[in-house]
């Protein structure tokens, strides 16, 4: 009788485990835009399987997210100024604001503890207290406000399109302290804090070149680099912004996308000189260093956006082309590299590859899914 | 669920329409996804705006087709509008122009 028992706990225990406490970490999973329907896929990255679906997110044309610490809530930040917490373990919005009317992204701070959203409409920075939501710090700016990321010591950095102009914001005080960093080119349309936090890089789209910030410097000033880049041929229509959250650094150097232009970018990360292009398939999009590898994988504007390019850091050249399918429109490595993700938009899919191999591992059913965020970035400093 | 009054309006619209742009299935279901998912990336899913204008019906306030469709076509200098002309054609850009003047608000 007694073993009886035992036996019948434990054949109980699992499915109670599993109504009362659905999961207990974290750590492999993440989050996928579904755009079109304002949701959120859950996935499981060991499991290669969603396991949830969170709604009512809003427009999420343009959608990212951020994770707390403990990488149980993700933060994001919808294109309709719409700023949702999301728990999930239970899958659900545990807060939510409407905090401007047309919004591009966010960061987190260092410890946390603030939430940072990057506004177009109107143009600023609005800081929340990450547990609540609530307004910390309004900080308007004159023009859409790009390029937001966390520095160390509860500080942001933003850059502004219309004017120019960056920005440091300095959080940890009672009262937040905002520097000006001078101008920085023409319509800067996004930038990026390197994984070192030494380097703030700005793309412009109003003129030719990059400009870095050496953040280690006191005070930091704007250096222009690639001044001369691609005059010697006409540019071709940029039909979608490239992004930089994703450039990489790697084998001492930065890899940048051409605006305009079907290439990439190779400079000497100390000496900011160029080092080489790269001819590749499209207009450049996102340019991801895949984890503990000397390879960069790059997806492609629209129209040419059905294919992803493998690169070699070290000979820039092409090494793999891969047809994942109709409209690729992100690329998120597991952690440690071995896995690349990607969202494949127009085929409502998300197709896994062996990075060794680049056999497909398997594919996940999404509406229409746009950005993939594993909760790991939670622990990188400028995501 | 859209009131009678606003039914009533859009039938109007769609009456004092010169001419739609006839595109035939299934191409004119490629423009739309374009408009949606392409434009959107810099328009909003909901056309309400981002790094471009909103492009809403109430923010169009009645634009020239002719002229929307020239900006599809051309672009604007100096901003982040790329010219449309090596993808579609001036048939595709007039019905892209009057879909926008003409469709539903989401919201």
């Amino acid at each position: 009788m007694k073993r009886f028992l035992a036996a019948t706990a434990l054949a109980l225990l699992p499915c109670f485990a599993l109504a009362e406490t659905p999961c207990c970490s974290t750590g492999d999973l993440g989050l996928i835009i579904e755009r079109a329907t304002g949701s959120l896929l859950v996935v499981d990255r060991s499991e290669h399987a969603a396991v949830g679906r969170i709604e009512g997110l809003g427009d999420m044309s343009h959608a990212s997210m951020t994770y707390s610490p403990d990488e149980r809530f993700a933060y994001v930040f919808g294109r309709d100024g719409g700023l949702s917490k999301v728990d999930i373990l239970e899958q659900k919005i545990v807060a939510r604001t409407i905090q401007a009317g047309n919004s591009i992204g966010g960061a987190i701070s260092d410890d946390g503890k603030l939430v940072a959203v990057s506004n177009y409409t109107p143009g600023g920075v609005k800081v929340f207290d990450a547990d609540t939501l609530e307004l910390v710090a309004d900080i308007p700016a004159p023009g859409k406000t790009i390029g937001l990321a966390d520095l160390p010591g509860r500080r942001f950095i933003w850059s502004v399109w219309d004017s120019g102009e960056a920005y440091l914001g300095d959080f940890s005080g009672d009262e937040p302290v905002v520097t000006s960093l001078g101008h920085v080119g023409k319509n800067p349309f996004d930038a990026v804090v390197t994984d070192d936090a030494h380097t703030y890089l700005i793309g412009l789209f109003g003129e030719k070149g990059v400009t870095a910030i050496d953040l280690w410097q006191d005070p930091p000033k704007p250096i222009r680099f690639l001044n001369d880049y691609g005059k010697d041929q006409e540019d071709m229509p940029v039909y979608k912004m490239p992004h930089l959250q994703g450039w990489a650094f790697s084998e001492g150097q930065f890899v940048l996308p051409a605006v305009g232009q079907y290439r990439l970018l190779w400079v000497d990360r100390e000496t900011l000189k160029d080092t080489g292009t790269t001819e590749v398939h499209g207009q450049p999009v996102f340019i991801i260093a895949q984890p503990a590898s000397p390879y960069v994988w790059v997806n492609f504007a629209t129209p040419r956006n059905g294919v992803v390019q493998v690169v070699d850091t070290r000979t820039h050249e092409v090494v793999k082309t891969l047809e994942p399918g109709k409209a690729v429109l992100h690329m998120e490595f597991a952690p440690r590299g071995a896995e690349a993700w990607v969202s494949v938009r127009d085929e409502n899919k998300i197709v896994i590859y062996d990075t060794r191999t680049f056999e497909k591992k398997a594919e996940i059913a999404a509406q229409a899914p746009s950005g993939i965020f594993f909760t790991a970035r939670a622990h990188q400093p400028g995501l | 669920m859209p009131s009678s009054a606003t039914l009533i309006a859009v039938a109007a619209c769609a009456l004092a329409l010169p001419v739609w742009a006839e595109i035939a299935q299934p191409r004119a279901a490629e423009l739309e996804h374009m408009v949606i998912q392409d434009c959107g990336s810099c328009h909003g899913l909901t056309m309400k705006g981002g790094l471009g204008s909103p492009l809403t019906r109430e923010a169009l306030d009645g634009a020239d087709r002719e002229v929307l469709a020239t900006i599809i076509l051309d672009g604007v200098p100096e901003t982040a509008m790329p010219p449309w002309r090596p993808l579609i054609t001036e048939e595709e850009a007039l019905w892209i122009a009057d879909y926008l003047l003409n469709r539903e608000q989401t919201q």
